[in-house]
């Protein structure tokens, strides 16, 4: 086919990688970081050429759906005759969706990083990491095979593990990439149990139905464990996706540069969860429907916890990392409502499927493609913010609307379009998800609109308290405040590029791309829900207006002081952090941490002890025989030599 | 004939006597001459064995021959030794190098 240049992709981010990490002390600031530019433009510009190419150059296949390319498959270990384990580039709707996503968002993170980091130390350390990143999720989304899509999975963490701790000479960013670390290493090692019981029952690795016509009845032959396998898979997907209660390392990781958790926990890593199960989607529907409704059940737990902390939070990047995390539940919500075709138990290839069952797959999609952009451009306004004010909190900020207008107007459409006012993309793909929610239960849909009004409200919480409300600068002006103002060119720059795409992305065709089926269809949008969730996210913003728009606060003060008790736990995140730290050290390191290392240091190190020790013994004790004396010598050799022959000539 | 036992007898005490100087002896020379008289009952010992076991063929009696020769060589290294170990020493007795063991 024509995607021989696809490896690019996957190359040059690998290259710039390789140069900037090992000649990048080298070089200029300038040079490395238009280097790791450059590179992105270009894979940015591959990447768009591969989705016109994909979607409109080549078009459906005869049988009507896109087909899956595999542009190439590489044979890297080989375990049996069935089970090898392979490296390639695969094409499918999802995985070209993401080639975009990934590439927009970092290329606008990298060209942001420009005026964000200007002057810091390792800056060309700082861009050789987004390149490693950057490669890591490309290669995650293209994988042909569970295994490659591991192994860029792992790749992707430990670059999330250095991007969070840039600022290693601080002790919370060290403390904050190490529980990243181990969090969702600890989710990953039930990914790994997931891949090593799907393939030992299917015998492949491979996932991907379209691509892979005998694999379906290699699935059927292994339904009884299947259910299990995706499960384990699944709990390494909340643990990168931040479900509740795998959740905890998300909100530290903003101790990591704010363009980083602009493109990594924002836009592109946190939603490698979301892609995994979209991509095990049809497996999931036809062989563990229930196990995916518990994603739901998951997933709606944890956006409703998310949306209820990020009300209260007063870092403004925790309340995006809240509001992330609620978001992420929002799209896999969407994923886990999928029904089966009541038919055929099956995904079902008629349009009508496509539109009522499957709903949620294209809402979780195009909600994963619309939450990236306006998601980065809040992380980066925040960014722009946090530069003009040097601090995260809210007491430093307010007011700000008149000295930084273009971060306040980009903020404010992101906010609108991530609150699901029309015309912004959010309403559009919230809206989906809503009616697929509605589609499985009304309680659900019930729910979710809670949650989503709850969106709007933090949200515009956050919006107030940042850009309205008492302004710092202006009451401490004679304490010598530090005057806010605009951000340089290339900092304001992707925000409006990103601000421009969430006001127009909602309107793309998304049910003609993507689909449960790979079937198009046309989205219709349903006025009932549709008009209920905006009057629900416009009551919150206008409690929000009422709420904090003023100088002075008195229903919150008031509202925080008649539930003190909720507010705190609200505020400490539901204690969440003191459980798993009373789980971790009280009971894991207590009751089995520590008899293990007992055991170890008595008993294994205490055997290997005792033979070195009686060997040191033994030698010490023969060692005086050896006198140097060759006479002594020829003694014992001539007394061995007539034991032997009596032994011989008497014994035998 | 001489008999086969007074033959065995002669190269069994040579080969004690021998033993006997090399153990108790702590002159490098006098050992040296020690082993020289061990050496001497073995060649006795083919020479022997290959008359009453095999007689008319020669391979003992050539295989003392090869011994004989190999102690001649022997011996020309041990005297290289020993005059070295008289050099770096300046003692002929075995306990002066006693010092070479760890």
């Amino acid at each position: 086919m024509e995607y021989n240049f696809v490896f690019l992709i996957l190359l040059l981010p690998a290259l710039s990688f390789l140069v900037l990490g090992l000649a990048g002390m080298k070089m200029p600031h300038k040079v490395a970081g238009a280097i790791g530019t450059v590179v992105l433009g270009t894979i940015f510009c591959l990447s768009i050429y591969t989705a016109y190419e994909y979607f409109i150059g080549q078009g459906r296949g005869a049988d009507g759906l896109y087909p899956h390319v595999t542009a190439f498959n590489l044979t890297w270990l080989k375990f049996s005759e069935l089970l090898t384990f392979n490296l390639g580039f695969r094409l499918s709707p999802i995985s070209v969706m993401m080639l975009v996503v990934i590439t927009t968002v970092s290329l606008m993170v990298h060209i942001y990083s420009f005026g964000y980091m200007h002057g810091e130390k390792g800056f060309q350390r700082y861009y050789a990491y987004l390149s490693l990143f950057t490669m890591s999720m490309l290669g995650l989304v293209v994988a042909t095979n569970i295994f490659q899509m591991y192994l860029f999975w792992e790749l992707v963490g430990v670059s999330s593990y250095l991007l969070i701790g840039f600022y290693y000479p601080q002790g919370a960013a060290v403390a904050a990439s190490k529980k990243a670390f181990i969090v969702t290493r600890f989710a990953d090692l039930f990914f790994l149990i997931g891949i090593l019981i799907y393939s030992f029952y299917v015998g492949t690795f491979n996932y991907d139905l379209h691509a892979m016509p005998t694999l379906h009845e290699q699935v059927a032959g292994a339904a009884v464990m299947l259910p299990v396998a995706l499960f384990f898979m699944f709990i390494g997907g909340a643990g990168k996706s931040a479900m509740f209660p795998l959740h905890i390392w998300l909100p530290d990781a903003m101790e990591g540069p704010t363009p980083v958790s602009a493109l990594i926990h924002a836009a592109t890593m946190v939603v490698a969860g979301v892609f995994l199960v979209a991509s095990l989607f049809p497996i999931f529907v036809e062989f563990a429907p229930e196990q995916l409704h518990w994603i739901a059940y998951i997933a709606a737990f944890t956006a409703f916890y998310a949306a209820a902390v990020a009300c209260v939070q007063s870092d403004i990047k925790r309340v995006l990392a809240f509001s992330t995390i609620s978001q992420i539940g929002f799209m896999l919500v969407a994923l886990g409502v999928c029904l089966p075709d009541p038919h055929t138990g099956a995904v079902a290839m008629t349009e009508e499927y496509a539109d009522v069952q499957g709903l949620g797959y294209m809402a979780g999609m195009f909600h994963l493609f619309t939450h990236a952009m306006f998601k980065a451009c809040l992380f980066l306004g925040a960014g722009c913010i946090i530069h003009a004010v040097h601090s995260n909190e809210k007491e430093y900020m307010g007011g700000l609307r008149k000295y930084m207008p273009i971060t306040h107007i980009t903020f404010l459409i992101s906010c609108l379009a991530i609150a699901g006012i029309p015309p912004f993309s959010g309403f559009f793909s919230k809206d989906e998800i809503l009616v697929a929610c509605y589609n499985f239960s009304p309680v659900m849909g019930a729910v979710m609109s809670g949650i989503a009004m709850m969106t709007a409200f933090y949200m515009f919480r956050l919006y107030y308290v940042i850009f309205w409300g008492k302004s710092y600068y202006e009451t401490h002006i004679n304490e010598g405040a530090h005057k806010p103002h605009e951000a340089p060119l290339t900092m304001t720059f992707p925000l409006i590029f990103l601000s421009i795409i969430t006001i127009t992305c909602g309107f793309l065709p998304f049910g003609e791309l993507i689909s449960a089926n790979g079937i198009g269809f046309h989205t219709h949008i349903n006025w009932t829900v549709a008009g209920t969730s905006v009057a629900l996210a416009i009551i919150g913003i206008v409690a929000a207006t009422l709420m904090y728009k003023n100088e002075e606060t008195p229903v919150a003060d008031k509202l925080a002081k008649t539930f003190p008790t909720l507010h705190r736990a609200a505020y400490k995140r539901f204690y969440m952090d003191e459980v798993w730290q009373y789980v971790t050290h009280r009971i894991i390191f207590r009751l089995i941490s520590k008899p293990i290392a007992w055991f170890d240091r008595h008993v294994i190190d205490g055997t290997f002890d005792f033979l070195a020790w009686g060997s040191n013994e033994a030698g010490e004790s023969i060692r005086p025989w050896q006198s140097g004396d060759v006479r002594h010598y020829a003694i014992w050799f001539l007394s061995g030599a007539v034991a032997l022959t009596l032994v011989l000539l008497y014994m035998l | 004939m001489i008999p086969v036992e007074l033959l065995l007898g002669l190269s069994t005490v040579l080969f004690f006597i021998g033993f006997f100087g090399f153990v108790t002896r702590r002159n490098l020379i006098a050992m040296l001459i020690s082993i020289e008289l061990v050496l001497n009952s073995v060649d006795i010992n083919f020479a022997v064995f290959n008359r009453i076991l095999h007689p008319g063929e020669l391979e003992g009696f050539y295989f003392s021959l090869f011994s004989i020769g190999i102690n001649a060589a022997e011996t020309a290294v041990a005297i290289a030794i020993i005059l070295n170990v008289y050099r770096r020493f300046h003692s002929d007795q075995v306990n002066s190098i006693e010092n070479m063991k760890l």
